[in-house]
């Protein structure tokens, strides 16, 4: 199984495609960092401008946790759709140059096949995201410096401490890798279905899409899907970055506030990935492979 | 002619009345140089303290706070490392700062009791037109020279009450505990900025809603260096 994934990560990053992703949230995080260095205080003054008219904020607001949260807000929702390039291409990518037919005349069973892949497109997944880690956390940290963390949410703000932070980023990329399998497991899925790579990509960016529109209206109506939709919990991640209070309104240091909404996300998740690759084999392995 | 005497004594009793009120300011201004000359004891201070923020709309841990002062009223409160969220143009107001003010006008309005302590209550008007403050009441413990709580309201910040307990360094006026009480505006942001996706928040009663909108910034001090000097470097 192991010389298969391998087999697999080499034809992945011989591919120019792979590179795209890494070079785009380089390029993404850099203007981004060129930007706040540039002119990060009238940002920091334009995010503020609904506190500061009771409250006063002093200190160093935007260091490089808060820098690696913007990031990570921003990105964390476009960076499923560089996934898809490479997930989505994977069986259709084969089928598309004709070589799936000849490896499946290998003795290799067809599941063990498709779980090669898909261990594959998840380790490159978990390669984007360190690399994500490397660019938006260390090395912000290393321009920016590091303090407290700063955060506004819908209905309060939250302070954290500055030793108080950085589990939490371990923790939030960890979720994150979760939910990006979820993407690389739909994208892997939808790649069954084509002999040409395009397809499978637009239709997982798509999915990506409409359920991220529909997560994100605020209409009634809409609210008893949103549960459902793998998209609302993707961002389940940001559920580490708000803190207990006790009863005199004292956050709590190192607590989350809510960690079953964390938990419940992360299951939703699983059972998604899960989902998907079990259909995976089950269509893969009844597939008439004709190219 | 018995009209002419009822109006005569009218005159006399608002003319008695207009004195005892002059006589009345004038025993409270003594008071309050009285305050302030114990105040004016202390040139420079530092101290050591720790802040707890209580805002509806925030979540803050305790931190650990440095407060600077220097005559006549230059004051700074800065976060061990950090970052601070104090009430608006509120915590530099202290007691110093609201006593120095030099031309002011201060009216008894009688007694109360603060903390089990019996004070008077002294309203104090600023002479100058320009200054922020608009009125500030101050209940005094006369015994001590030591006020306990004051209420001030401000042109720009609103009224904020401050509320002080003195222990070891109340010989100088400096109180070991300070409570401040403000109001705040309602913070709400779209979910669409912030990316929140749940839809189940409960929409508050008007009764949260008012009591949302008074905040707590509570200081106690551990310890105080007062006049050993300082430089102005600290408060830039």
């Amino acid at each position: 199984m192991w010389t298969l994934i391998q087999i697999e990560l080499f034809k992945i990053f011989r591919r120019p495609r792979t590179y795209i992703a890494f070079a785009a949230i380089t390029g993404l995080i850099g203007i981004i960092q060129f930007g706040l260095k540039l002119d990060g205080d009238s940002y920091v003054d334009f995010m503020m401008r609904d506190i500061t008219s009771s409250i006063t904020v002093e200190g160093k607001i935007l260091n490089g946790y808060q820098v690696c949260y913007i990031v990570l807000q921003i990105l964390l929702v476009h960076v499923p759709l560089l996934i898809a390039l490479v997930a989505a291409d994977m069986i259709s990518g084969e089928a598309n140059m004709g070589t799936l037919r000849i490896m499946l005349t290998k003795p290799i069973s067809r599941t063990r096949f498709l779980l090669a892949k898909f261990m594959a497109t998840v380790a490159y997944t978990l390669l984007l995201l360190v690399w994500l880690a490397v660019m938006a956390l260390f090395v912000n940290m290393l321009i920016f410096g590091t303090d407290d963390l700063f955060l506004l949410k819908s209905q309060y703000v939250v302070l954290l401490k500055e030793n108080d932070i950085f589990w939490r980023y371990v923790w939030a990329f960890g979720f994150a890798a979760l939910a990006m399998t979820t993407v690389a497991s739909l994208g892997f899925f939808f790649s069954l279905f084509a002999e040409n790579s395009i397809g499978p990509i637009v239709a997982t960016m798509s999915v990506i899409i409409f359920f991220t529109i529909l997560s994100t209206l605020n209409i009634p109506v809409f609210n008893k899907v949103k549960p459902f939709l793998f998209t609302t919990h993707m961002i389940g991640w940001k559920e580490f970055f708000d803190i207990k209070v006790n009863e005199a309104n004292e956050a709590i240091v190192g607590s989350i506030q809510n960690p079953q909404k964390i938990m419940q996300s992360a299951l939703v998740l699983v059972l998604h990935i899960i989902g998907f690759v079990t259909a995976s084999i089950l269509v893969f392995r009844k597939k008439d492979i004709l190219s | 002619m018995t009209k002419m005497i009822r109006i005569k004594k009218i005159i006399l009793l608002l003319i008695a009345a207009l004195f005892s009120v002059a006589v009345n300011a004038q025993d409270m201004t003594g008071l309050i140089m009285k305050v302030k000359a114990k105040l004016d004891q202390v040139s420079d201070y530092e101290a050591d303290g720790k802040m707890k923020t209580d805002v509806a709309f925030i979540k803050a841990p305790v931190g650990k706070v440095k407060v600077y002062f220097k005559k006549p009223n230059k004051f700074r409160l800065k976060k061990d490392g950090g970052i601070s969220l104090l009430p608006r143009g509120g915590v530099s107001v202290n007691m110093n700062s609201i006593i120095t003010t030099a031309d002011f006008i201060a009216l008894a309005a009688g007694e109360a009791m603060v903390g089990g302590t019996k004070t008077k209550v002294v309203k104090l008007l600023p002479a100058n037109e320009n200054s922020d403050i608009v009125l500030t009441t101050m209940y005094i413990d006369e015994a001590n020279l030591l006020v306990k709580k004051a209420v001030t309201s401000t042109k720009e910040n609103g009224t904020y009450e401050i509320e002080m307990s003195y222990g070891a360094f109340g010989q100088f006026g400096l109180p070991d505990k300070v409570v401040f009480s403000f109001n705040t505006k309602d913070y709400k942001l779209p979910k669409g900025i912030t990316l929140e996706f749940d839809d189940n928040e409960k929409e508050l009663t008007e009764a949260q809603k008012i009591k949302n909108r008074k905040g707590r910034v509570e200081i106690t001090y551990t310890n105080y260096l007062i006049n050993k000097g300082m430089s102005d470097s600290v408060f830039k």
